[in-house]
């Protein structure tokens, strides 16, 4: 648990980097850190580990004031990943992986150990990779071994500075899907900084919206994409948050509400699309193809019915856009 | 890539080849004779040569090298432009200009002959150290100070380890003019190999000179070889596969 309390940054007098900042990211939980550049969401992401000072207010990570730790010891003991991976190039992948436990004194069998568990959770193969250097790996592989670097010696918390930033969008999609794996497993305390919306909106439990170090919102991403607090929330998230806010449904969701369509056996080459899939991506599916329907399969691979634009669009309607209207009026 | 190589390997080659071309017309022409008549000499000479070159070398490897660490930590990174153009200002003085400079404070001997090829080693080292840390990627620095390096440990095993390429390349610059300046050495009465060639010019002696400038030259182009030897083992295999890219 990170508890920040009233915490700001100022630079100078005049230059307030984070006013009076004050929330509790919850064990176990992601929060990501969203807004536009210069919002000071990196600034407080570094005050955690104090890579920035602390102006006033203080930050409180498990029950211990970070200022009553040793910096070094405090660094130590949180995970850290950035954007271009930082992993030494003069080091080989375990090495670098290795770096927190070795300055922790870790004894071997314990370092190539933790080494090989962590490879297996990213599904690389430890023995191959272990005396490999980083220009080797390609950049996907490099974030991968970013990442599993932070988690080497078992930190509670994690700091992540827009950690797939860097990366093409299809391999970011991938990794952001093995992350959330992996987190499932590990369950950490994260923060982690963004400026990509979708992002946010995928990764989080829940989204800070940040402007000019001031906290605009603090909420779940759907009770933000339909209830904003003001217009800046608003603005931000864009006149389609409407369609957004259908990433944080699955078919399955659709199903229970409103049911799915029966199949029409007449079309055979009509695309399927798994239950668990979320409707932003099925919505896609049905606007990039012909036939007005997709197979829906369960996870056995069983075909369980069919959606259509209607049902995506009823849908919306009844669970999305019913909690967007009343938050108009309110 | 490739392509490149292959024209550096040729003109190497064709280098060799006017070298060994050259050695053999002076073989032929025998100017290579007072080596072996006046063997006892030469050695004294290839000897206080090496000497030369070796503690002044050695001094300039000691004072530049941690003279780049310093002046990049944070705390004197503003004096850096000071630094830098003190030593510039050093190497833009001609090297008979400091070795006659050097006369009038230490007098004649070996001892000024040193501290003239120290001075002028110091800038290459410096500035390659400097190069070498300021190149590292500051992102680097901030990964490993985020994950609880000290900064000695950050100096040490990254900041080091990914620029001692660089650096190696200024000690090889130092060594290989501080070999070819060192002849100057005779001016200041310094000894060293520069005695024959200075000798072989004022008496048009061809003997002389070739005598003292060939075994000059291969001394160079030995050290120039060591000294590459030498990076392959102390720069860290990944770090070199970064910078040759």
């Amino acid at each position: 648990m990170i508890t920040f309390n009233q915490v700001t940054k100022k630079y100078s007098s005049e230059k307030t980097a984070v006013k009076n900042v004050d929330f509790t990211v919850d064990e176990g939980k992601i929060v990501v850190l969203l807004g536009p550049s210069g919002c000071g969401k990196t600034t407080l992401l570094r005050m955690v580990n104090r890579l920035e000072s602390i102006t006033e207010g203080s930050i409180v990570i498990d029950d211990e004031d970070s200022m009553d730790l040793d910096a070094i010891e405090l660094r130590r003991k949180i995970g850290y990943v950035i954007q271009s991976n930082g992993l030494f190039p003069n080091m080989t992948i375990e090495e670098n992986v290795m770096i927190v436990p070795d300055l922790l004194g870790w004894n071997k069998k314990k370092k190539t150990e933790r080494f090989t568990y962590l490879m297996k959770l990213i599904g690389l193969d430890p023995k191959i990779y272990k005396k490999r250097y980083p220009h080797e790996l390609s950049g996907g592989q490099q974030q991968r071994i970013g990442v599993v670097r932070a988690l080497a010696a078992d930190p509670p918390v994690m700091l992540m500075d827009e950690p797939f930033g860097a990366l093409d969008p299809i391999i970011r999609e991938k990794i952001q899907d093995e992350f959330l794996q992996i987190q499932r497993e590990v369950k950490k305390t994260i923060l982690f900084v963004s400026h990509d919306i979708d992002e946010a909106i995928k990764m989080a439990d829940k989204i800070m919206l940040l402007r000019d170090g001031e906290i605009m919102q603090y909420d779940t991403p759907s009770e933000m994409l339909t209830h904003p607090k003001n217009d800046f929330v608003n603005q931000f998230f864009g006149k389609d948050r409407a369609i957004k806010s259908l990433s944080l449904h699955t078919v399955k969701d659709l199903q229970e509400v409103i049911g799915l369509a029966e199949m029409d056996e007449s079309i055979y080459d009509t695309k399927t699309i798994n239950v668990n899939q979320d409707l932003r991506n099925t919505l896609s599916m049905l606007l990039n193809q012909e036939a007005d329907q997709v197979i829906v399969t369960n996870d056995e691979g069983k075909r369980i019915g069919s959606i259509t634009i209607d049902l995506v669009q009823k849908y919306l309607h009844f669970e999305i856009k019913g909690k967007l209207s009343v938050s108009q009026e309110g | 890539m490739n392509n490149k190589k292959l024209i550096g390997n040729g003109f190497r080659f064709f280098i060799y080849g006017l070298v060994i071309a050259f050695v053999a017309w002076a073989i032929y022409n025998q100017y290579f004779s007072y080596i072996f008549s006046q063997s006892s000499t030469f050695l004294v000479l290839l000897r206080q040569h090496f000497v030369l070159v070796l503690v002044s070398s050695v001094l300039a490897i000691l004072i530049a090298v941690p003279a780049g660490i310093v002046i990049t930590r944070p705390k004197f990174r503003k004096a850096e432009w000071l630094i830098t153009n003190i030593v510039n200002f050093g190497q833009t003085i001609p090297s008979l200009a400091v070795l006659a400079l050097m006369i009038s404070v230490l007098g004649i001997g070996f001892n000024t002959a040193v501290f003239a090829l120290f001075i002028y080693s110091i800038l290459p080292i410096f500035r390659n150290t400097v190069a070498g840390l300021d190149t590292i990627d500051p992102n680097l620095i901030d990964a490993a100070k985020g994950m609880g390096m000290k900064p000695s440990q950050i100096l040490f095993r990254i900041e080091l380890p990914n620029a001692v390429y660089s650096i190696l390349a200024g000690i090889r610059t130092a060594v290989v003019l501080n070999i070819g300046t060192a002849a100057l050495a005779y001016v200041v009465g310094g000894g060293g190999l520069g005695v024959w060639i200075f000798t072989g010019i004022q008496l048009f002696d061809n003997g002389f000179l070739i005598s003292g400038a060939i075994p000059v030259t291969i001394m160079a182009i030995l050290a120039d070889y060591l000294l590459r030897k030498l990076e392959n083992v102390l720069v860290p295999k990944g770090a070199r596969e970064v910078s040759n890219t």
